[in-house]
């Protein structure tokens, strides 16, 4: 790659990091209402956003509380929502190559958008610095816009605009779609995102929220298992 | 409830950094390195799926459905990234705006 291709590809990944940043910010803003209207002061609100920082984490977190769940019913949704970011870490390992202070940072922002970024791009340009530019971008650019979003939520106790109204909702589904979307380049992955789908469809009327995401990894253990013993790839 | 913040900040570390502490050589592994390959493949396509098909433990067809098929045919047609995720709320936030959709 010369390096005026990189510089393009550089931008690009900046501008999608900032632009992914923006979209969860209004998210952001809805947390940090949520966060002083169930009781929680503005800096523990603010404090689940540096250091729990996973939305979904959070919104379970707050959530069980507003329903009058006990302290440990919160922390154990909150758990459950978590737990795929311990599959993110073990995949981006090989590729962010970070010990010390670095792996710990690093560990803090492996979220869904993060991890998307970094593995949308293909880990042999430029020896992974195209991923780790991806992930490490938009892990910064998520960090801050999500953290000053809950600080204007908590501050002023008000959402702005109803993101559904602006399609929002939509938009963060099919923008990770569209990451997930360059990992799909064989029937192995195909399978494997399509299963993964349908499972975690078919078992939300079942499960609890967070368990019908995590079952699906049961479909990369199936499908990975068969493709290692194909000796054609 | 500064206790429930913190044990469960906590909690959502150690989880971020259970996946790096695996040691390098365990993943590789051929039937590892695939299984961690399509690892994230598989819980990002259920993430979507649920953002996209569900309201809390209900199945619901809403304007969401219709946005994710419109940015699956801009992808299909190599839209950039921008063009994908303007379609998906653009699709949507039309559909509700003229009350075709919830």
């Amino acid at each position: 790659m010369t390096t005026t291709q990189w510089n393009v590809l550089r931008n690009e990944i900046t501008r999608k990091a900032t632009s992914i940043g923006i979209a969860v910010a209004i998210y952001g803003v809805s947390f940090g209402a949520l966060g002083v209207t169930t009781g929680l002061s503005i800096a523990q609100t603010q404090a689940l956003s540096l250091l729990m920082f996973t939305g979904a984490s959070q919104f379970a977190l707050v959530s069980t509380i507003a329903a009058g769940g006990t302290s440990l019913a919160a922390i154990a949704a909150a758990l459950l929502l978590g737990t795929r970011n311990a599959a993110y870490s073990l995949r981006m390992a090989p590729i962010l190559k970070v010990s010390g202070f670095r792996k710990v940072l690093a560990s803090q922002v492996t979220i869904d958008e993060s991890t998307a970024m970094g593995l949308a791009y293909d880990e042999s340009i430029e020896d992974g610095k195209a991923s780790r530019l991806g992930f490490w971008s938009t892990a910064i650019s998520v960090f801050v816009f999500w953290n000053l979003a809950t600080l204007l939520g908590a501050v002023t106790a008000s959402a702005i605009g109803d993101p559904k109204a602006l399609g929002l909702d939509a938009a963060i589904a099919a923008g990770l779609f569209a990451l997930v979307w360059p990992q799909i380049k064989n029937r192995y992955t195909a399978s494997v995102s399509l299963g993964g789908a349908l499972i975690a469809l078919i078992l939300t009327p079942i499960l609890p929220p967070g368990l019908p995401v995590l079952a699906a990894a049961a479909v990369a253990f199936i499908v990975g298992w068969s493709w290692s013993k194909q000796v054609d790839v | 409830m500064w206790l429930t913040v913190l044990a469960g900040s906590a909690g959502c570390f150690l989880l971020k950094y259970l996946g790096s502490a695996i040691p390098a050589t365990f993943l590789e592994l051929p039937v590892v390195k695939k299984i961690v390959l399509l690892l994230p493949i598989a819980l990002l396509s259920a993430l979507v799926a649920v953002q996209t098909g569900a309201n809390h433990q209900e199945l619901v067809l809403d304007a969401r459905a219709p946005a994710f098929l419109m940015a699956l045919v801009a992808l299909r047609l190599k839209a950039g990234f921008i063009v994908v995720v303007l379609v998906a709320a653009t699709t949507a936030a039309a559909l509700r705006h003229f009350g075709l959709a919830v």
